[in-house]
C-alpha cells in the first residue's frame, strides 16, 4: 500500500503543477524539415558529421572540406535560395572580466569556465555557421563547419551565394577566419588599418579595460549575492501586476 | 588628409570597356575621362552615414562601392557583457524607427530557451506594437520617398501621419521611438485606458493617408516616371543576396515570414494578405510598401476586436539565467528579415549572438543593382530600398 501511494503522489503533484504538465520535446523537427534533413544527408553522405534539432530547426555539421559543397547542395537540391547569415563562433570560455571582482559587477556577466560546443557538437575552438533558407519550399537550416585553429581556412561561398561577399568580410575581420576563393577581403566595419579581430574571446572590451563600469560604485547587491543566497535566489519567483 | 581612406574597389568590369561604348555612341572622339564621386557619408538620400564610392562614366555608373561601418558600435560584442534584461536597450538602436519590432526576436529567443511562454495578452500587444511599428516605418518611408524625387510635399505628410501612431506607441510604452517595453515572460505594462478605442481612429487616419500617397505619389506621372523600370531586381539574385521584406516580394517572391515562417506572436490567429509585385523595380518597392501599410492597419484593428483579457506576464524566476543551449528566432521586421541566433551557456548573458538584420543584406547588393545606372537614379534606388544605417551597422 506505502509503496503505491508513494508512487501516486508525486504524479498527482506534477499535475498540480502547471508549469511542468505534458512537455513535448521543444527540439522535435516537423515533417518539412525531418524530410529536409534526410534529403541533406543522402546528398551529402560521409561529409555530414553531426545532426541536431535545435527548437524545431536543424542543425548540421558538415567536414570543412565540404563546406562549399554542402552550399551548392543546399541551393541546388534542396532549393534554399536564400542566404541569411553567415558567421562564426569561438567556443572558448570567456576570460572572467575584472578578475575576482567580477562577481560583484553586475555588468559583465560571468560565463562558466569549462569548454562546451553547442548543438552539433565541434572539434576545436573555432567554427563558421551560416543559415540558409528555401523561399519557395518554406523550410531552412544552419550549417556549421570547424575551422582549423592554425591555417584558420574556410572555404568560400560567394561562388554560390552572391551575399557571401560582405557575410564573409564581416567574419574575416571579427574573427580572423580566412576565405579561400573570397575575391577581396577587406575591412568592411572597421577601419583598414584596425589589429585584432574583435569578436574573438580572448579580445578585451576595451571601453572596459581603459574605464571601470560607472555603476560599479553605489550599485546595491543582486538579490542572488553572497555565499548563502543563491539556493534562495534561483527559488525565488515573481509574479508581476496583471 | 585623405590617407585613412580605404583602398578603392577592385572593377570586374574594365572601365575603358564603357568609354568605347561611349565613344562609339557619339561618334566623335571624346576623352570620357571616369570621374569617381563621394556620394556621403552625410548625404540627405542616405539618412545617415553611408558613403557611396561611385566611379561615373559621363552621367553613367561604371561600379559603386559603398562603405560602411561609420557607426559600428559592436553590438555583437557589447552584448556578451550584459544581461539579458540589459540587451533589450542595446537592441532597440538597430532599427531606430521600428523598434520594439527588433525587441520581440530576441525576447522570443530567451523565452524559447527558458520554456517560457508569454500569455496571451501580452502576444497580442506586443504584435499590435509590432504592427504600429511597421506603419510608423513605412508611413516615413512613403512621404520620404516622394522628396527623393523632387517633391517636398509628401514627406511632411509622411511625417504627419506617423505621428498619429507615435503617439500610441508613446501611449502605450511612456516612449516614442525606443520603447525598451518586452519583457522575458511578457510586458512590462497593460495598455491605458481607452487606448483600444484612440487605436481604431488612428487607424483610420493610417487608410486615409494611404489613399492620399498613393493618389499623390504613386498615381504622380512623374514619381512613375522616375521609378518604373529602375533599379530592378531579379528574384533569384535578391534572394542569393540575402535581401527579404518588402524588397524581395517587389520582385515577386511570395515569401512573408509572418505566414511562412514558424509560427510566431499571434500571426497565425489573423487573416491577412502578402502582397506581392512582379516587376521588382523601385515603384514595385513603393507600391508593396503602400499595400503593406494598409494591411498592417487592418491587422491591428483585427486584433483589437480580438483581444483576450488575462495576465501580461507569466511566471519568471526573479534572476534571469537562460538555461544552456542555442535559439535561432526570425521575424518579419518592416525593413526585411531581422533574427537572433543565440548561443547560451547558462549564465545571467548569453554567450554569443549573431545579429542577423535585414538592411545589411538589403545593401550589400548596391554594387550590383548600381552598375550602369545613371546618378540620379541612384538616389531613387537607395530611397526605395528603403535602409536603416544602424540596421546596417549594428
Amino acid at each position: 500500500m506505502s509503496d503505491v501511494s508513494g508512487t501516486e503522489t508525486p504524479e498527482a503533484d506534477v499535475e498540480a503543477e502547471p508549469t511542468e504538465e505534458v512537455a513535448p520535446d521543444p527540439h522535435v523537427l516537423d515533417d518539412l524539415h525531418t524530410e529536409l534533413v534526410a534529403r541533406f544527408g543522402n546528398e551529402l553522405g560521409v561529409a555530414v558529421l553531426d545532426q541536431a534539432a535545435v527548437f524545431g530547426m536543424p542543425v548540421v555539421r558538415v567536414r570543412r572540406i565540404d563546406w562549399r559543397r554542402a552550399a551548392e547542395v543546399a541551393k541546388g537540391a534542396l532549393e534554399c535560395d536564400y542566404l541569411s547569415f553567415i558567421a562564426g563562433i569561438d567556443w572558448m570560455p570567456a576570460p572572467k572580466e575584472g578578475g575576482d571582482d567580477a562577481g560583484s559587477d553586475t555588468s559583465a556577466p560571468v560565463q562558466p569556465q569549462e569548454t562546451t560546443y553547442g548543438a552539433a557538437g565541434s572539434d576545436g575552438r573555432f567554427q563558421v555557421f551560416a543559415r540558409v533558407q528555401s523561399t519557395s519550399r518554406h523550410w531552412g537550416l544552419t550549417l556549421k563547419a570547424d575551422v582549423d585553429e592554425e591555417s584558420l581556412l574556410v572555404q568560400s561561398w560567394v561562388p554560390v551565394y552572391a551575399g557571401a561577399d560582405w557575410h564573409e568580410r564581416e567574419t574575416w575581420e571579427m574573427y580572423g577566419f580566412v576565405f579561400d576563393g573570397h575575391p577581396a577581403l577587406r575591412h568592411l566595419y572597421l577601419p583598414s588599418e584596425f589589429e585584432g579581430h574583435p569578436l574573438r574571446k580572448d579580445y578585451p572590451l576595451l571601453a572596459r579595460v581603459v574605464k571601470p563600469w560607472p555603476g560599479l560604485v553605489d550599485v546595491e547587491p543582486m538579490p542572488g549575492e553572497g555565499a548563502d543566497a543563491d539556493a534562495e535566489a534561483d527559488a525565488a519567483t515573481t509574479e508581476a501586476a496583471t | 588628409m585623405s590617407t585613412t581612406n580605404p583602398p578603392l574597389p577592385e572593377f570586374d568590369i574594365d572601365p575603358r570597356a564603357f568609354r568605347h561604348l561611349a565613344d562609339a555612341q557619339v561618334g566623335v572622339e571624346l576623352d570620357t575621362g571616369d570621374m569617381i564621386l563621394n556620394l556621403g557619408p552625410q548625404h540627405p538620400a542616405t539618412h545617415g552615414t553611408l558613403r557611396l564610392v561611385v566611379r561615373l562614366d559621363g552621367e553613367r555608373v561604371v561600379s559603386a562601392d559603398p562603405v560602411i561601418g561609420y557607426m559600428h558600435r559592436g553590438y555583437e560584442k557589447l552584448v556578451e557583457f550584459r544581461t539579458y534584461p540589459q540587451i533589450t536597450t542595446l537592441i532597440n538602436r538597430i532599427d531606430w524607427l521600428s523598434s520594439f519590432a527588433n525587441e520581440v526576436p530576441f525576447i522570443d529567443a530567451a523565452e524559447h530557451l527558458m520554456g517560457i511562454e508569454a500569455p496571451p495578452r501580452a502576444q497580442y500587444i506586443r504584435t499590435i506594437l509590432t504592427e504600429l511599428s511597421r506603419i510608423a516605418t513605412f508611413v516615413l518611408f512613403l512621404g520620404e520617398m516622394g522628396l527623393q524625387v523632387g517633391a517636398l510635399t509628401p514627406a511632411f505628410y509622411g511625417f504627419r501621419d506617423r505621428e498619429h501612431v507615435l503617439n500610441l506607441i508613446e501611449a502605450a510604452t511612456g516612449v516614442r521611438r525606443h520603447p525598451h517595453f518586452d519583457r522575458i515572460g511578457g510586458i512590462k505594462d497593460d495598455l491605458p485606458w481607452g487606448w483600444i478605442n484612440e487605436t481604431r481612429t488612428a487607424m483610420k487616419t493610417v487608410f486615409d493617408a494611404c489613399d492620399v500617397f498613393e493618389d499623390l505619389v504613386a498615381g504622380n506621372e512623374i514619381f512613375e516616371a522616375r521609378t518604373r523600370s529602375i533599379g530592378i531586381i531579379p528574384p533569384e539574385l535578391g534572394a542569393a543576396y540575402g535581401v527579404s521584406g518588402s524588397n524581395l516580394r517587389a520582385s515577386g517572391v511570395d515569401w512573408d515570414l509572418r505566414r511562412d515562417g514558424r509560427p510566431y506572436l499571434v500571426y497565425p490567429d489573423l487573416d491577412f494578405k502578402v502582397w506581392t509585385h512582379p516587376d521588382g523595380d523601385s515603384f514595385a518597392r513603393y507600391w508593396v510598401r503602400l499595400q503593406e501599410t494598409r494591411e498592417s492597419a487592418r491587422m491591428v484593428v483585427q486584433m483589437l476586436d480580438q483581444m483576450p483579457a488575462g495576465p501580461i506576464m507569466a511566471k519568471v524566476p526573479r534572476i534571469i539565467k537562460v538555461p544552456e543551449g542555442e535559439s535561432w528566432v526570425e521575424t518579419e521586421n518592416p525593413l526585411g528579415q531581422m533574427g537572433y541566433y543565440v548561443i547560451s551557456k547558462g549564465a545571467t548573458g548569453p554567450f554569443r549572438v549573431k545579429i542577423r538584420s535585414a538592411s545589411f543584406s538589403n545593401v550589400s547588393i548596391l554594387p550590383w543593382l548600381l552598375r550602369g545606372v545613371f546618378v540620379p537614379d541612384v538616389i531613387t534606388i537607395l530611397a526605395s530600398l528603403y535602409f536603416i544605417l544602424g540596421d546596417i551597422d549594428r
